[in-house]
């Protein structure tokens, strides 16, 4: 199977990795996936306590090169943007940014899930409540 | 002088040899006739071409020719030994033996039988992928007719004690099969000293050409048959109808020539490049073989990189490496390795893992390069690796309640 060029990008090239601080009440952490399944993703977001604008991204990720890509560009277009904007990111705007094949989708439903579990987990510490999801069940 | 791209995937398929393609080519044009026309030189041409190639092959494994049937390939073999036996031996029973590591041609194979009204024992392997010889001779019963076990693996390229297995089967009288498809052409494989009474084996594993395998089938002691599995002239002493392939047949007898003039040097040198390639790599933290490596086909290693997955990891490389992953992203399944999960090997492992398979036409600038390439992949993965930085934190990865999809 061939890769997209972006996907070929985001691989070589892969934007914001690297860890945030998870103790610190601004820094929201969302783990997703399981070694079994073949992918891991951890995606943090700082958010500016004033503005709820998300100040900076990171991401690690155990995956194929489509999942590494999804988070890649998902830590890029968090970036700037408000919290509740960002809880609106569907995975198939990853999917038609990244022309991600059929058998690839679960990667970009797995980055929508990090970016949801990140948001929940900054809103938790700042005592906002969790918002609710409805399940993909792609994957 | 570096060649690229590098082909580490010759336990898919190997390159044909040049030698080989150069004894094909004038039977698809000039010397085009059916070996089965016996009224005209053209078919007396093809007939002893194959007759020729039939001693080639037979000549590899240690077989008389008349013992030599000629199939598509190990596929085709592999359904021939097992249903042919199974329904050839009906009257003296229905369960068959074979373990869980086998090619999808035997177990699917033996699947079908069980839907007929077969019964087949599935044996596990032990952690380093052998079976064990107990478990085996425990499993036999009064219905036994057949062992299917195969003679190496293709994903980790583990040999099997055939010689114990043949003895056992002997001892009950009961048939042994086995798919040699890796082993022929790398490993002397002798069907006497074996003790083997059906194998399959094909062309396109050992620098032959593809759509063209044998089924060795013994004569004596037990002289063993099969029914045929399609119906038509009756070639192949009535076992495997269809105008033979010539110019595949004289490609796979030369190619069976080749492997047992060259095998020794062959063996020699390309056991040393895997060796160092296993050595390089094991040098990476967290890098584990997956199966027996004293017991190994010379030319295989399955490795797996700890907290890369190896589809991510191959993506780093293979427009200049081929090689393939334990790990099955791009199947519709999504489920890694069959062959590694029956090791014991956790889904993770098995999705963390590489399959190398070196052949004649492997250099050492490329194997270098694919040290090189593979050490840099690996590191640069892991510094992106949220379970490497757990691992490098030391937090126990079991603890975590990981959502499960």
């Amino acid at each position: 199977m061939a890769y997209s060029e972006k996907v070929i990008d985001h691989y070589s090239n892969p934007k914001n990795v690297g860890t945030l601080d998870k103790s610190s009440k601004n820094v929201g952490t969302g783990l997703v996936g399981a070694p079994e399944c073949g992918d891991v993703m951890r995606l943090q977001i700082e958010v500016d306590d004033a503005t709820g604008i998300i100040k900076d991204a990171k991401f690690k990720t155990f995956g194929c090169g489509s999942a590494i890509a999804s988070s890649s560009l998902a830590t890029e277009w968090l970036k700037g943007k408000s919290i509740d904007v960002a809880a609106t990111i569907d995975n198939m705007d990853i999917v038609e940014e990244l022309n991600l094949p059929p058998v690839k989708i679960h990667c970009s439903v797995l980055a929508e899930d990090a970016i949801k579990a990140a948001i929940n987990d900054y809103r938790k510490k700042n005592g906002l409540e969790e918002l609710v999801f409805e399940e993909k069940g792609v994957h | 002088m570096l060649k690229l791209p590098v082909y580490l995937d010759n336990n898919a398929t190997t390159p044909m040899d040049p030698r080989v393609l150069e004894t094909m080519i004038p039977y698809f044009t000039e010397h085009f006739g059916n070996a089965a026309s016996r009224n005209h030189p053209f078919g007396w041409e093809a007939e002893e071409a194959v007759d020729y190639a039939r001693e080639q092959v037979a000549k590899l494994v240690g077989a008389d020719p008349k013992e030599i049937i000629f199939t598509s390939g190990a596929t085709e073999g592999d359904n021939l030994g097992i249903k042919g036996v199974y329904e050839m031996y009906a009257q003296k029973g229905n369960h068959i033996i074979t373990a869980n590591t086998e090619h999808k041609a035997v177990l699917d194979t033996c699947k079908h039988i069980e839907k007929l009204g077969g019964e087949v024992t599935y044996l596990s392997v032990q952690p380093d992928g052998l079976i064990d010889l107990k478990e085996l001779e425990a499993a036999i019963k009064p219905t036994t007719i057949l062992i299917a076990i195969m003679y190496a693996n293709n994903e980790i390229g583990v040999i099997q004690p055939v010689k114990e297995i043949a003895a056992i089967a002997k001892k009950h009288g009961i048939l042994f099969f086995t798919d040699a498809t890796q082993a022929v052409g790398k490993i002397p494989v002798d069907v006497i000293k074996d003790g083997i009474d059906l194998m399959t084996f094909t062309g396109h594993k050992m620098y032959g050409p593809k759509g063209i395998g044998a089924l060795y089938v013994r004569r004596k002691n037990p002289r063993v048959k099969v029914t045929a599995q399609m119906d038509g002239g009756g070639h192949e002493r009535g076992m495997r109808s269809g105008t033979l392939n010539v110019p595949g047949i004289v490609g796979f007898g030369k190619a069976c020539e080749l492997c047992r003039l060259e095998m020794e040097q062959d063996t020699a040198r390309i056991s040393k490049l895997r060796d160092k390639l296993e050595t390089a790599l094991l040098k990476l933290d967290e890098a584990y073989v997956n199966g027996n490596r004293d017991h190994r086909l010379p030319h295989v290693s399955n490795i797996s990189f700890k907290y890369v997955e190896g589809e991510g990891l191959l993506m780093g490389f293979n427009k200049n490496i081929a090689l393939s992953s334990g790990s099955a992203c791009t199947s519709a399944s999504l489920e890694p390795s069959y062959v590694l999960k029956a090791l014991g090997l956790g889904d993770d492992l098995a999705h963390s893992s590489l399959r190398f398979g070196l052949s004649r036409f492997t250099t050492e600038e490329q194997i270098d390069y694919t040290i090189e390439q593979i050490t840099n992949t690996v590191l640069k993965l892991r510094e992106m690796s949220p379970l490497w930085e757990m691992f490098k934190e030391g937090i126990d990865m079991n603890s975590i309640e990981w959502a499960h999809h």
